[in-house]
C-alpha cells in the first residue's frame, strides 16, 4: 500500500499557492479584455436603465407632493 | 411638503440608474426596487441635508448603498434568486450578445467581493469618477481604484478570459465585422 499522500495533493497545494501569489499581484489585463468586460458590464447596467422610471416611482413622489401643492397631476 | 420641480426632476431623474445599482446590490429585481423605494423616502425625508448644486445622483446613491449595508445585505442569501431574477429582467440581451458569454458574466460578476463588485459598477457602468465613487463608498480614492482593478481582473480569471478572442468565435466574428473588414 502507498502511504504516501496522494500526488495530486502536492500538486494542489502548489497550485494554490501559486494562485495566492498570481491574486497578490494581478497581471495587467490587456486593453481588448478590458474593453470587453467593460462593455459587458455597461450592456447589463445599462438595460436596467432603459427601463425608465417605473410608475411606481413617479406615483410615490406624486403622492408625496400631494400633501403640499394641488397642482401635481 | 411641496417639492421643488428641480429637485423633483432630479430624483426622478437618477431613479433608472438607481435601479441598476441596486439590482447589482440585491440580485433580485423585487427587492432591489423596495431598496430604491425607501431610498426615496429617506432622501425626501433628508432633502434639507441635500447641498444645492452637488451632484444628486451621487447623493442618492450614497443613501442607497448605506441603507443596503445596515438593512438588506444580511438578508441577501435568503431570498437568493438572482440569477433567475436577472435573467428575467434581461431578457433581450442575449439577442446583442453571445447567451453563453452573457451568463457566463453575470455568474462571474456575482462571485466578486461585494466591495469589488460595487466599485466596478459604480466606475464602470453608473459612470461616476473615482472620486465620486469613493465618496460613495466612505473610503479612499487609492481603495476604489484598487477593488475596480482587482475586480477586473478577477472577472476576467473566472471567466477564463486571457485575450479577447477567448470571447468565442462569435466575437471575433462580430469584432472583425464592425471593424470594416
Amino acid at each position: 500500500m502507498n502511504e504516501r499522500k496522494p500526488v495530486g495533493q502536492e500538486n494542489a497545494m502548489e497550485a494554490a499557492a501559486t494562485r495566492k501569489k498570481t491574486t497578490n499581484k494581478p497581471a495587467k489585463l490587456g486593453r481588448d479584455v478590458q474593453a470587453r468586460l467593460g462593455q459587458q458590464l455597461r450592456s447589463m447596467y445599462d438595460e436596467v436603465v432603459n427601463q425608465g422610471v417605473p410608475d411606481r416611482f413617479t406615483d410615490l413622489l406624486n403622492r408625496l407632493d400631494n400633501n403640499g401643492s394641488k397642482d401635481a397631476q | 411638503m411641496a417639492m421643488d420641480e428641480s429637485v423633483r426632476k432630479a430624483i426622478l431623474g437618477s431613479v433608472p440608474s438607481l435601479r441598476a445599482f441596486a439590482i447589482s446590490l440585491c440580485g433580485n429585481v423585487d427587492r432591489a426596487d423596495d431598496l430604491v423605494q425607501e431610498t426615496l423616502l429617506r432622501a425626501l425625508a433628508n432633502i434639507d441635508s441635500f447641498q444645492p448644486g452637488t451632484n444628486m445622483s451621487a447623493w442618492l446613491f450614497t443613501i442607497l448603498r448605506n441603507h443596503f449595508r445596515s438593512e438588506y445585505r444580511k438578508r441577501r442569501r435568503e431570498v437568493e434568486d438572482s440569477d433567475g431574477h436577472y435573467a428575467e429582467t434581461l431578457k433581450s440581451q442575449p439577442e446583442q450578445y453571445g447567451q453563453v458569454e452573457y451568463r457566463e458574466f453575470r455568474e462571474a460578476l456575482n462571485q466578486l467581493p461585494q466591495d469589488q463588485r460595487e466599485a466596478l459598477i459604480l466606475v464602470g457602468a453608473s459612470g461616476f469618477s473615482y472620486e465620486e465613487a469613493a465618496h460613495i463608498c466612505g473610503c479612499a480614492v487609492g481603495t476604489i481604484k484598487s477593488r475596480v482593478n482587482r475586480a477586473r481582473t478577477r472577472l476576467a480569471e473566472l471567466m477564463h478570459v486571457n485575450s479577447a478572442e477567448d470571447f468565442g468565435p462569435d466575437e471575433t466574428v462580430r469584432a472583425v465585422l464592425a471593424s470594416g473588414e
